[in-house]
């Protein structure tokens, strides 16, 4: 085994060890040291973006006999997650806090997942794949489950877990059968074997679907969104916030290991698949979010909408197509970040805001609160100049330039569709009386910076959006 | 030098956010701004000593790259050269003079509002960062090396402007004025834009340098916009982007937004609407020359544009009562003037009158407002005379202003003005020998309703009430150090620049004027004394001192009551002159009415009966009751989910691995 | 001697049967984690066929870090059962459709 480039692996021990610390700090100083596991976990997420961002290395490393490979698209995204992860653990704390959920378990189970993504993040072999996809998918079992008392929680955490458990099968069927045809789970030796053109394609195309259903399940893309409306819904809105947000990135992340790196000779095959789960997505995301009155629930399903944009971008297998991909993917993590950070503001104890009346006169009661989420749902519908747009451009003009223009055509048709409701919540905000006499939240002061911050981000990068453009191209390139 | 010229850009820009947005006090908001202003002022000064003085080479670069699309590049750049160092010295000197005049005259701006009103409280702060704006916009649009952040600027100035002439938004006057300007700036909008459009079809880029080292190669290019009709291309596009500079410099027709322009306050009359945002449509199309050298058809269509302005604008002037109305009608008389200037091929001579006109013109605004505050916001001159011994400065810097604009031999008007007469006079293009009686004849215009309102307000008998006669005094240092110091200019600039500008080639490799057109050969120059002894040998000399004794006679001493004679005769003629020669009441009926009749209809039968019950609401209602019947996939069972993914695995594997 | 297909002929036969059980399953919930358990013991199967029939040790590797994976899955999937039954009083699969739509 070589461990020459151990210290690649820095952040990751640390981000592990961390967590085991906090485990027993938590086990055993709970109740002298209120709060301990969240400083502690704001703490290691700050060291641990500190780590990667002090390892510099300039042409992509494959360390641990070819498990594990660093380059820029693993740090960019490292980074981005901690971030995420960091103000997902920040707007979470008062919900926590109100519901009697602000214990070590959140936070450890959170650090675990997010080791899990960074493992996904960096691997670059189908054991450290499917390793640091479960450590992902188990934290998030756990943590839907959370709430012990809630029936909804414990229905959403069983569903989740069982379809988890089927398409991690499906995975790993798949993976076995690649493994089979190529004799390899390094996704270098894989990606030459199959460029040799010896082994039947059907073969190899069989096991690709299986693959794929993997990803589209992690990703929530139709038909393999089913789990998605439910856990968004039946989580507790701290858990919802965290994934929908970061375990996007690592999806990504996933898909570019596996099908451009792993299996990129293919593409002419998975392109075809891509198609059929991007335009169904688009397709269902935005139209069932229309008869939703759970506002949870209608984020679920314009997840699902975003995911098909997603896709799009990279079913043009292309360099710029990834490059797109991995900006929408950035952004979205962004928005939704933003629209469940608002959702858990607006929930006070022994309340949760989640209906879309809960919006109504949110402007005569909170108009800063209101202004914030007004640009993320414009974001979110792809308004200029909001950053969300961009999104959607970038995309867009990738699957133009690759000739598929009725493709782009049909994705304009769908958001259309979509900006009706998102408009609507505008509309509940601005336009309509509030319904009861709601109290008026004051947040602590760093939850609300923090929003500001989200808000102000998604508008100001959307007015100069080629700086975030060009940290996803120079990270593919 | 690259910070620098961020800095110059940028330093305003801080000061209107930070006078803005952050409720800061009044004595913050006037320090920051006018320390941001100073600071461009300094370093713009700074530039045009390396670039004119020195002659350093011109910058042309980017510094962020916006967006790229393709292999299409949108930036934000620079283009640093003796034209836009002229400009930006121009440009934030006046800004400076008039950010410090402001404090004199916004001082009291809270007792202007109606009581109690929100508005007010931040009012003072609230023009400050509009000014600052302003100058930031105003800076990015000369500075700029390409054609979409022209634009911005372009657009950027115009929002200002709205804002401002609406700045007293109680008065539904200023509301009127502003909207109206608006909308006759997006009719000259909508051209600029479509010339812009234009140039990025046909070039594919839209960077100054590209596109007019590519120019030459498709000025004999020929398009058909209609049906067998051959139009050359660089006349089309030359065309559309003068009429975005007849929207924003005010030329007829679309001149009507500027006089009621005046509704905002002093300062910015000054500072806008007379030194830098309306002469904007002359450096653009400066900035143009290598394009519209190419069209002999655009150059006359300017010809005559700007004859028919300065002209017939000029006449206005001399039935106004109100005081900045004239002078209004003379910025925009002089703005006819650069405007001939430049389809006389003088661009050159366009922006030396631009340099001029800016320094008399915000002093003449400026003292102006120096009035207006002496006799408690009173703007009629009928209601003024005698000021002369109250007003001391205010009256020996107007006579100066008013000595230049007449061009009295010496001041600055002078030699910009004879500069712009010589040109069209050697002009030989279609539209040269009209274009020339106008501005001849507009001389005599320009002395007479100048000298009408000098004398009117500063001399004669004292027709203002008591009250207001007995608090007359001059106002505040603040209100009246910007007036010297604009009065130095108004007098040397026009002595010192002539040579330079108009002979020696400072603009070489800037404005490019094809040698059979240029009207200021090196060889002709015979120095500043010999413009002068020519200029006193030729009919604008005489015919501005006629002028200047007309009002003398008419409106001083002597024949007082014959104006009052002249106006019963010939009433017609005064009302069609007091009427603006009909232009408002023809825009008010045709083209609002007819666009609010026509947008009645549409609204009635398109959008209500057709789009909205039908498209929108028929199409909402369709989708909407799709979602209803998709969302019952989405059982709640488990086994279901897990079916659903079935059917897709098998969909696939039977779609994709049995097909090949 | 068996052959390679035999043994993934056995594997797909208990992948199928794994699959077919969960969405056909309609009444009690742990059946469901015993056709998970079965479906991860069928992608074992797999591994270690390919593996000893191409000499590559790694895929037996593998089905070592699959098996620790399930015994944690199951952990947790036990766990989250209880959780589900303190909530509900039952286990039935019929009666987990609160969430829909």
């Amino acid at each position: 085994m070589n461990l020459a480039n151990l210290h690649l692996l820095l952040p990751e021990i640390f981000v592990l060890s961390m967590a085991c610390v906090i485990l027993l700090v938590d086990a055993y100083w709970r109740k002298c040291l209120h709060g301990i596991a969240y400083q502690l976990s704001q703490a290691t997420l700050v060291g641990a973006l500190l780590f990667t961002a002090f390892i510099s290395v300039k042409e992509p490393v494959i360390a641990l006999s070819g498990t594990f490979v660093w380059d820029s698209m693993a740090k960019v995204l490292k980074l981005f997650i901690y971030v995420i992860t960091f103000t997902v653990f920040l707007y979470s704390r008062q919900y926590l806090i109100d519901r009697n959920l602000f214990k070590g378990e959140f936070f450890v189970l959170g650090l675990f997942a997010m080791a899990g993504m960074m493992v996904m993040v960096s691997a670059h072999h189908f054991l450290t794949l499917y390793l640091g996809l479960e450590l992902l998918s188990l934290s998030l079992y756990a943590m839907v489950a959370m709430h012990r008392d809630s029936a909804q929680a414990s229905e959403a955490a069983m569903k989740y877990f069982v379809l988890g458990a089927l398409a991690s099968g499906m995975l790993l069927y798949g993976m076995s059968i690649i493994y089979g045809l190529t004799g390899s789970l390094d996704l270098t030796t894989i990606a030459g074997v199959i460029a040799e053109n010896k082994i039947e394609p059907m073969l190899l195309k069989f096991g690709l679907v299986f693959i794929l259903i993997g990803l589209a399940f992690k990703l929530g893309a139709v038909p393999f969104h089913m789990w998605l409306p439910d856990v968004y819904q039946g989580a507790p809105t701290a858990v919802t916030l965290f994934i929908s947000s970061a375990p996007k990135l690592a999806a990504f992340a996933m898909l570019m290991r596996l099908l451009v790196e792993g299996l990129g000779s293919l593409n002419v095959d998975w392109q075809g698949m891509l198609l059929f789960l991007s335009v169904l997505s688009m397709a269902l995301g935005n139209i069932v979010a229309i008869a939703q009155t759970n506002v949870k629930r209608m984020l679920a399903y314009s997840t699902i909408s975003h995911v098909g944009f997603l896709l799009l971008g990279m079913l043009t297998a292309k360099e710029a197509g990834y490059a797109a991909a991995m900006f929408y993917t950035m952004v979205y993590t962004l928005m939704s970040l933003g629209a469940f950070g608002l959702l858990l503001l607006l929930s006070h104890a022994g309340f949760e805001a989640e209906n879309l009346n809960d919006f109504k006169g949110l402007n005569r009661r909170q108009p800063w609160y209101a202004l914030i989420m007004m640009i993320v749902v414009l974001s979110m519908a792809g308004v200029p100049p909001m950053l969300g747009f961009w999104a959607k451009w970038s995309v867009l003009s990738q699957v133009v330039a690759g000739g598929f223009m009725w493709l782009a055509v049909l994705a304009v048709l769908f958001s259309v569709i979509g900006a009706f409701y998102y408009l609507r919540i505008i509309k509940l905000m601005y336009f309509d009386a509030p319904t009861d006499n709601a109290p008026v939240l004051k947040p602590s002061a760093d939850i609300h910076w923090a929003l500001t911050l989200n808000g102000m981000v998604i508008l100001v990068l959307g007015v100069l959006p080629e700086s975030l453009m060009t940290v996803c191209r120079v990270a593919l390139s | 030098m690259e910070n620098i010229y961020l800095t110059i850009v940028l330093a305003p820009l801080i000061g209107a956010i930070i006078a803005g947005l952050f409720s800061v006090s009044r004595q913050t908001a006037h320090r920051i701004t006018v320390t941001g202003v100073a600071l461009s002022c300094l370093l713009s000064v700074y530039v045009f000593k390396l670039m004119v003085l020195d002659g350093a080479k011109p910058f042309d670069g980017a510094v962020y790259t916006w967006l790229a699309s393709g292999n299409i590049q949108f930036e934000i750049g620079f283009l640093i050269d003796s034209l836009s160092a002229v400009m930006m010295v121009v440009v934030t000197f006046v800004s400076l003079m008039v950010h410090i005049y402001t404090i004199g005259y916004m001082a009291d701006d809270e007792h202007i509002w109606p009581h109690d009103s929100l508005s007010a409280k931040n009012s003072y702060q609230r023009f400050f960062s509009y000014i600052s704006l302003f100058t930031f916009s105003m800076l990015t649009l000369v500075m700029s090396n390409n054609f979409l952040q022209l634009f911005f600027g372009w657009e950027a100035v115009g929002l200002v402007s709205y804002l401002l002439i609406g700045f007293w938004f109680h008065r539904e006057t200023a509301v009127y004025a502003n909207l109206k300007a608006f909308l006759v700036n997006r009719v000259g909008d909508f051209g600029f834009l479509l010339g812009i459009a234009a140039i990025f079809l046909y070039f594919g880029n839209l960077h100054y340098a590209d596109v007019f080292s590519n120019a030459d190669a498709l000025a004999h290019i020929t398009i058909q916009i209609l049906p067998n009709q051959e139009w050359s291309l660089m006349s089309v596009i030359c065309i559309l982007l003068f009429i975005g500079a007849m929207g924003k410099s005010a030329q007829v027709p679309l001149h009507v937004w500027l006089p009621d322009s005046m509704e905002g306050p002093t300062p910015i009359s000054a500072l806008i609407h007379a030194a830098t945002m309306v002469t904007a449509g002359i450096f653009m199309v400066s900035r143009m020359s290598p394009l519209y050298e190419l069209s002999e058809t655009a150059l006359s269509f300017i010809l005559v544009i700007g004859a028919l302005t300065a002209l017939f604008m000029g006449f206005l002037g001399l039935v106004q009562n109100d005081i900045k109305r004239v002078v209004a009608y003379s910025t925009l008389s002089q703005l006819g003037y650069m405007t001939v200037a430049l389809g006389a091929s003088a661009y050159n001579a366009a922006i030396f009158h631009l340099m001029t006109h800016a320094f008399f013109k915000s002093l003449l605004f400026l003292g102006a407002g120096s009035v207006i505050i002496a006799m408690h916001h009173e703007q009629d001159m009928r209601k003024m005379g005698g000021l002369r011994k109250y007003l001391p400065i205010t009256y020996w810097t107007s006579l100066i202003g008013s000595l230049a604009l007449i061009g009295f031999p010496m001041f600055s008007g002078f030699f910009s003005k004879d500069a712009i007469i010589e040109a069209v006079h050697h002009a030989e293009r279609a539209g040269a020998g009209f274009a020339y009686f106008a501005v001849v004849a507009g001389v005599f215009i320009t002395a007479l309703y100048s000298f009408r309102m000098f004398f009117l307000v500063f001399h004669g008998k004292e027709r203002m009430d008591k009250h207001t006669r007995e608090h007359l005094h001059e106002p505040a240092n603040v209100v009246t150090w910007p007036l010297i110091a604009l009065a130095v200019p108004s007098v040397v600039i026009g002595a010192i620049a002539l040579g330079p500008m108009l002979y020696q080639g400072l603009f070489h490799n800037v404005i490019f004027i094809a040698e059979a057109h240029n009207p200021f050969p090196m060889a002709h120059y015979q120095g500043v004394w010999g413009f002068l002894i020519h200029g006193l040998t030729q009919w604008p000399f005489f015919l501005a001192m006629a002028g200047v004794a007309t009002a003398a006679t008419l409106y001083w001493r002597g024949f007082t009551h014959i104006p009052a004679q002249i106006q019963a005769r010939l009433s017609w003629l005064h009302t069609l002159l007091v009427n603006k020669y009909g232009f408002d009441d023809f825009n008010e009926k045709v083209f609002a009415g007819g666009s609010r009749a026509l947008g009645i209809f549409l609204w009635q039968v398109g959008d209500v009966k057709l789009i909205d019950n039908g498209m929108v609401n028929g199409s909402a209602n369709t989708v909407g009751r799709i979602a209803q019947k998709i969302r019952h996939v989405q059982t709640g069972y488990l086994y279901h989910y897990a079916f659903a993914m079935i059917i897709g695995l098998l969909f696939l594997l039977g779609w994709f691995v049995h097909a090949a | 001697m068996l052959a390679l297909s035999d043994f993934l002929v056995l594997a797909a036969v208990l992948f199928c049967i794994s699959v077919v059980g969960i969405f056909i399953n309609r009444k009690n919930l742990i059946v469901l984690l015993m056709c998970i358990e079965l479906m991860l013991l069928a992608v074992n199967l797999n591994f270690v066929a390919f593996s000893h029939f191409s000499g590559n040790i790694a895929g037996q590797v593998f089905v070592f870090f699959i098996l620790t994976v399930a015994a944690a899955e199951a952990a947790i999937g036990l766990a989250i059962l209880v959780v589900l039954f303190r909530n509900k009083r039952n286990i039935n699969v019929e009666q987990l459709d609160a969430l829909k739509g």
